[in-house]
């Protein structure tokens, strides 16, 4: 008789939460590792072009970037424009950015420097053209024109 | 009598090392600081792989040193030119994008020797052995006007000729794909197939800016 008591509530086992900021640190490594700082806040509006041929950057350290499109913020016009770390910058100043960015490698490093010359798709090849003539005289010659990978002939 | 001190002393010992149970730290907020930390990373990194086409610029002219034009064969020349309204001319005749790569290919390989296509020179290649090596060169000229768009998707399309041919002549000597192969089987097929891309010296002809 006494063994069948049922006025005692059921208690439900509390689950063990221990485990959960284990599961969660695993998904902080993981993003860490896969995903990179943004190096720079965009000024400028870029959509890169598709292009199917494309090699992966390797050594992100020895890599520069000059972004050139659009301004985002619409005052500044609609010309595209020339963006080298966080600000905007005019032709002139390319030569002296490539001289601070290789300077700021190792002296082994400098002659595997690349510039990564990120230019919106609507841009005319002026101002593309303007810079790797720049490019050339700063002696930097590797360069990488950043696409994304796609199949050609979408349209 | 010996036998309760022992009993004690057990008791006792029982008491200082064993008994003590050590109280369960609470780990629920820790679940809540990684979340914080998650969310740090996710908004402040972004998962950008830098992919592109990569180039090698050639040295600015030497204003001292004359620079004699290098005599290039008209047979051994494949010229493309961008105009400022996306147009192609290839060889001096109107191109289209679709077929540049074939024409390109057909080009640097010219398989039936062709008199108006590149001459061949016999070399010898470490791991290959003997090789006609084309010298045919692919000069590019764009305007200032011509959208980026175009210009990469011709880059692209003549990379491509480049590195269909260094995939076929890969099979054909090693019996694999060119980006499977070891580094020296690469470099030797690099050297069989250079890629010729040389860009004029920019002009401005549109007028389109």
């Amino acid at each position: 008789m006494g063994r069948f008591k049922k006025d005692e509530k059921p208690k439900v086992p509390s689950i063990n939460t221990g485990s959960m900021s284990d599961i969660i640190f695993m998904f902080l490594f993981f993003f860490m590792v896969i995903t990179t700082i943004r190096e720079a806040t965009l000024h400028v509006r870029v959509v890169e072009p598709v292009a199917s041929e494309v090699q992966r950057l390797e050594r992100k350290a020895l890599v520069s970037y000059i972004y050139v499109g659009p301004p985002i913020n619409v005052i500044y016009g609609t010309e595209p424009r020339i963006q080298l770390n966080d600000v905007y910058a005019n032709l002139s100043d390319v030569g002296e950015f490539i001289t601070i960015e290789r300077l700021a490698r190792n002296e082994i490093d400098r002659q595997f420097l690349t510039t990564s010359l990120k230019v919106d798709k609507n841009t005319r090849m002026g101002i593309v053209t303007d810079i790797k003539q720049e490019l050339r005289y700063a002696s930097s010659f590797r360069i990488n024109y950043a696409t994304r990978k796609g199949e050609m002939f979408r349209n | 009598m010996e036998l309760l001190f022992i009993h004690r002393l057990a008791n006792s010992l029982k008491n200082n090392f064993m008994a003590k149970k050590t109280p369960e730290l609470n780990t629920a907020s820790m679940a809540d600081i990684s979340f914080l930390l998650l969310t740090f990373f996710l908004l402040t990194s972004s998962i950008n792989t830098d992919l592109g086409i990569n180039r090698l610029l050639p040295p600015p002219p030497d204003p001292e040193h004359k620079q004699d034009d290098v005599r290039v064969k008209k047979r051994n020349l494949f010229t493309v030119l961008v105009s400022a309204y996306d147009q192609l001319l290839v060889n001096g005749r109107p191109g289209n994008i679709k077929t540049l790569k074939n024409e390109a290919k057909e080009f640097i390989s010219n398989n039936y020797n062709d008199p108006g296509l590149p001459e061949k020179e016999l070399t010898y290649i470490e791991h290959i052995g003997n090789y006609e090596v084309s010298k045919g060169i692919i000069s590019l000229q764009n305007d200032r006007g011509t959208s980026y768009d175009m210009y990469i998707t011709v880059q692209n399309e003549l990379t491509a000729a480049f590195n269909e041919l260094r995939n076929g002549l890969a099979i054909e000597k090693f019996g694999m794909a060119f980006g499977s192969i070891n580094f020296d089987c690469q470099q030797a097929i690099r050297t069989a197939i250079p890629m010729k891309i040389s860009e004029a010296e920019p002009r401005d002809l549109g007028g389109r800016k």
